[in-house]
């Protein structure tokens, strides 16, 4: 029989059942991982995401015809079998499972393996054909546990405020910036952030992700009310005129390649975070094995690496180049690097 | 280990001086004496003997983390860095057991040290004690990086000076004379290290080099031009003769001692006075005359200088400073009083390898530039200004010294090759091979790094992600697109490169976004730069 997804121009796409999923280019029919902008774009005539994606995706993308699935929930499209399942990535983040005449294909999207308390835990999902994400594909990318960094953050912060400096968290606005808010929540009341992570705040507030107080730094914001605050921005607020408001400061970046130091230097940063929303190395092997798929193909990342290794280890594997993690690529770690980690 | 590991950790990340030399001086106030003396030693470039090799490191690490080899060089093309790479792998792989007994930095030294008569299974085993009872990723990097002793956080040799004047309270000079020469961290306490009593007398102690920045004004903004004295800036090898008590060493300003690799200034052993220090260009020459630099590229790695690589490659040392004269430290001495002492000492005598860097007479700066368009027929890089009534002072200031250098050459070229960097270019493709065309071929002809903003170095890497052909090992071949244009002092014939030519210090000097690659230039136009500039 022939393959259930295949690699198009347009994106991932699934004759049977005519649909595609997270496709670069508007498409009828898109079914849409999660809500970062390589995955989640403009111009489809009709969306079909999990419930938790759909206000994020009606906030950046805004209204449009929407289809919601829970998670486990199954639906058929053309007599192929549809469902979704936690990612554990951010928000809402799914893997799409898709079934035809016996035949089980998974799609992960961006996933990670250990559960962060907000995005759900991922599940692995018995599969014939696996598409895997491979962000940080090498053995070096091995992360320490969630309480782990939280506990290192909580000290760096608790040490800048005995120093009488604020505390500055570099981490994308949706995903990264709710785990840092629960991170410090038992060490504050109120963070400051800027604006792009205030708009998507209030929405997530709304949808009960409410850790701490969050207050955009507006042009009223007092220097007295920032000194020796937390406050989070995006990574293109790093390094421009606002950030001059924030002195005095320390800056820590929290994005999987701060795991090799020359990142965080290259960054200016007083400290990185290897904090990540993406599997490391053994994650990526352990939901390999797990799905029990014959065929996997590798795609955005370190396809190649990921590839050969599985082969040797005597799992098909293919790699597949997509237009996914295209942000990382275009400014990779000197200015937006990973911590967009889309 | 702790102690010297949390010192890594903010000279790793801290951008800023000041931070940094609060960490220095708070290391050495607190650190025991022989950690100190070592630390020393390997920020001033003092690397101990490499007693294992990268190959067998890599080899050793791989059966360890159980990881195929090629997964491993994978890692490191990425990372940039053998000792990081293999700290994270153990890293990763490895749950260490209850923390072992801390030993200093100096065991492990100590150690590495002692393994030079050991066998390799002596080697390896304690390759895997120290990967496996060291506890951070930061302890097992500096395990590794102190095989190399190339540490490279951006801490100067000017810092360290700073940093002991302040916990010792010394004066800095002192320090700096002090720390540079020949001495064994194995053998010298902290205490007599940073001593100022000529008890241990060294001889061959260099004074620290006075460097200039370039001019950043127009030069007639330096006043009156009669207060200046101008040389030809040489372009040679910067060096410090040195005579006291009989004994003679030649230095470079990289500290390392050359007296061996000229044994032609055995001559002037005997002929110098002593208790003498001069500062001057090493340069290839027939007396007075500079030949091509180049051509001391074909001895200066060399092991053994043969009769035939004297008679190729002859050396004059061109003398510009004295800054010991009959055992005195003159270096506070006006610079024309200087020169006068110099004068003299190189007409005493009287020997064509020990030449006078002569002083250029103009009568205004517009008569100077003009003559400057000349440097190039004088083997030289441009001129070098010293206000007359300088002292000779320590390292890298502005004011009395300033160096005004020609234009470099310039040429066209499309990159080809492209290979990711390290330390915080790690991850990024930051080292690129160039190309000019010959007909429809393309003639890779230069390598170079440097010279791109952060923002570029992103663009351009973004570049060859997407448009990579072939890869070879760490290498990967890339569509001929980007134009760039190539600055370069020098260049001369080569029989080692395909194109014919080397380049002396190349590096990018604009992108050329406007151009195209059958814009760019041509083997051609090589060959007649190095008909023209070029020395055979």
């Amino acid at each position: 029989m022939s393959k259930l997804i295949s690699f198009t121009d347009m994106g991932l796409y699934c004759k049977q059942g005519n649909f595609y999923i997270d496709p670069w280019k508007p498409v009828e029919f898109a079914i849409i991982t999660h809500g970062h902008s390589d995955h989640a774009r403009p111009g489809h005539q009709h969306y079909l995401c999990h419930t938790l994606t759909k206000p994020i995706l009606q906030l950046r993308l805004g209204q449009n015809n929407y289809q919601t699935l829970e998670w486990n929930e199954t639906i058929f499209v053309n007599g192929v079998k549809i469902s979704l399942h936690p990612a554990g990535h951010i928000i809402g983040s799914s893997q799409v499972r898709i079934e035809y005449k016996g035949e089980v294909w998974v799609f992960t999207g961006d996933y990670k393996t250990e559960d962060d308390g907000i995005s759900g835990q991922y599940e692995a999902i018995r599969c014939n054909t696996f598409i895997t994400e491979s962000t940080f594909g090498l053995p070096i990318y091995k992360w320490k546990t969630q309480q782990e960094i939280y506990g290192n953050i909580q000290d760096w912060v608790l040490q800048n405020q005995q120093d009488d400096k604020a505390s500055v968290l570099i981490a994308y606005s949706l995903g990264k910036a709710q785990r840092l808010m629960d991170a410090v929540k038992n060490i504050t009341d109120t963070v400051y952030v800027h604006g792009a992570i205030y708009n998507m705040q209030q929405l997530l507030d709304e949808m009960g992700y409410n850790f701490v107080q969050v207050k955009r730094i507006s042009s009223g914001t007092t220097k007295q009310e920032l000194k020796n605050a937390i406050v989070i921005a995006p990574p293109s607020a790093d390094g421009t005129p606002w950030m001059k408001k924030l002195n005095p400061y320390r800056l820590g970046i929290c994005s999987g390649w701060m795991q090799v130091r020359g990142n965080v230097r290259r960054r200016n940063a007083d400290i990185g975070f290897a904090l990540s929303d993406h599997c490391d190395w053994e994650g990526l092997l352990s939901s390999i094995t797990a799905t029990g798929a014959e065929n996997v193909y590798v795609t955005h990342g370190f396809q190649s690496v990921l590839s050969k290794y599985l082969n040797e280890q005597g799992i098909a594997a293919w790699e597949v180049k997509t237009q996914y993690g295209a942000e990382d690529d275009e400014q990779p770690v000197t200015d937006h690097a990973n911590s967009t980690e889309p | 280990m702790k102690q010297f590991a949390r010192l890594i950790d903010v000279l790793n990340i801290t951008t800023k001086t000041n931070e940094k030399l609060a960490a220095l001086q708070d290391y050495f106030k607190t650190a025991n004496d022989k950690d100190k003396v070592w630390v020393i030693a390997l920020f001033t470039g003092r690397r101990p003997k490499r007693t294992i090799s990268a190959t067998l490191l890599k080899q050793w690490c791989a059966e360890f983390c159980q990881i195929p080899s090629w997964l491993l060089d994978e890692c490191y093309h990425t990372v940039g860095d053998l000792s990081e790479t293999i700290a994270l792998l153990i890293d990763a792989h490895y749950q260490p057991q209850q923390p072992t007994t801390e030993m200093p930095l100096h065991y492990y030294i100590e150690q590495f040290r002692r393994l030079e008569k050991a066998t390799e299974e002596e080697r390896k085993a304690f390759m895997l004690q120290g990967w496996t009872q060291l506890q951070t990723t930061t302890e097992r990097f500096i395990f590794n990086k102190l095989l190399s002793g190339a540490f490279r956080i951006g801490v100067s040799q000017q810092l360290i000076v700073q940093a002991l004047s302040k916990v010792t309270g010394k004066a800095p000079s002192v320090i700096a004379h002090r720390i540079s020469g020949q001495w064994d961290p194995g053998n010298i306490g902290f205490e007599a290290l940073t001593s100022d009593e000529n008890n241990i007398a060294d001889d061959s102690k260099p004074y620290p080099f006075y460097l200039a920045y370039p001019v950043e004004n127009e030069v007639d903004k330096l006043g009156d031009i009669n207060e200046w004295q101008v040389e030809w800036k040489w372009d040679g090898i910067r060096g410090q003769m040195i005579k006291r008590n009989n004994a003679f060493f030649v230095w470079s300003r990289g500290e390392d001692l050359m007296t061996e690799k000229f044994p032609e200034y055995a001559l002037l052993q005997e002929q110098l006075p002593n208790g003498l220090v001069l500062d001057g260009e090493i340069i290839v020459a027939k007396g007075s005359t500079p030949l091509a630099f180049a051509l001391m590229q074909t001895r200066i790695g060399r092991k053994n200088i043969t009769r035939k690589v004297m008679q190729d490659a002859p050396v004059s040392f061109f003398a510009y400073d004295v800054l010991e004269y009959d055992g005195k430290d003159i270096r506070h001495e006006p610079l024309y009083e200087r020169r006068k002492i110099l004068e003299q000492i190189v007409a005493g005598v009287n020997q064509e390898i020990l030449q006078l860097s002569p002083v250029v007479h103009c009568t205004d700066w517009v008569e100077l530039a003009t003559l400057r368009e000349q440097s190039r027929e004088h083997f030289a890089e441009g001129f070098m200004l010293k206000r007359k009534n300088s002292s000779y002072q320590t390292g890298r200031k502005r004011g009395d010294w300033w160096k005004w250098k020609i234009d470099a050459l310039t040429i066209d070229a499309v990159m080809i090759y492209a290979q990711k960097g390290s330390g915080r270019r790690s991850n990024l493709y930051t080292d690129y091979t160039f190309a000019v065309k010959d007909g429809d071929a393309l003639v890779p002809f230069a390598k170079a790094y440097s010279g791109l903003t952060d923002k570029e170095i992103a663009q351009v890497d973004n570049f060859v992600k997407r448009n990579a052909i072939e890869k070879f090992g760490p290498v990967r071949t890339v569509k001929p697109e980007l134009v760039f244009e190539l600055a370069f002092e020098g260049i001369a014939a080569s029989k080692r490169h395909k194109s014919g030519v080397a380049l002396r210090f190349p590096r990018i000097n604009r992108w050329r976004h406007d151009k195209k690659v059958d814009e760019i230039n041509t083997l051609d136009d090589l060959k007649q730069m190095l008909q023209l500039y070029g020395n055979k």
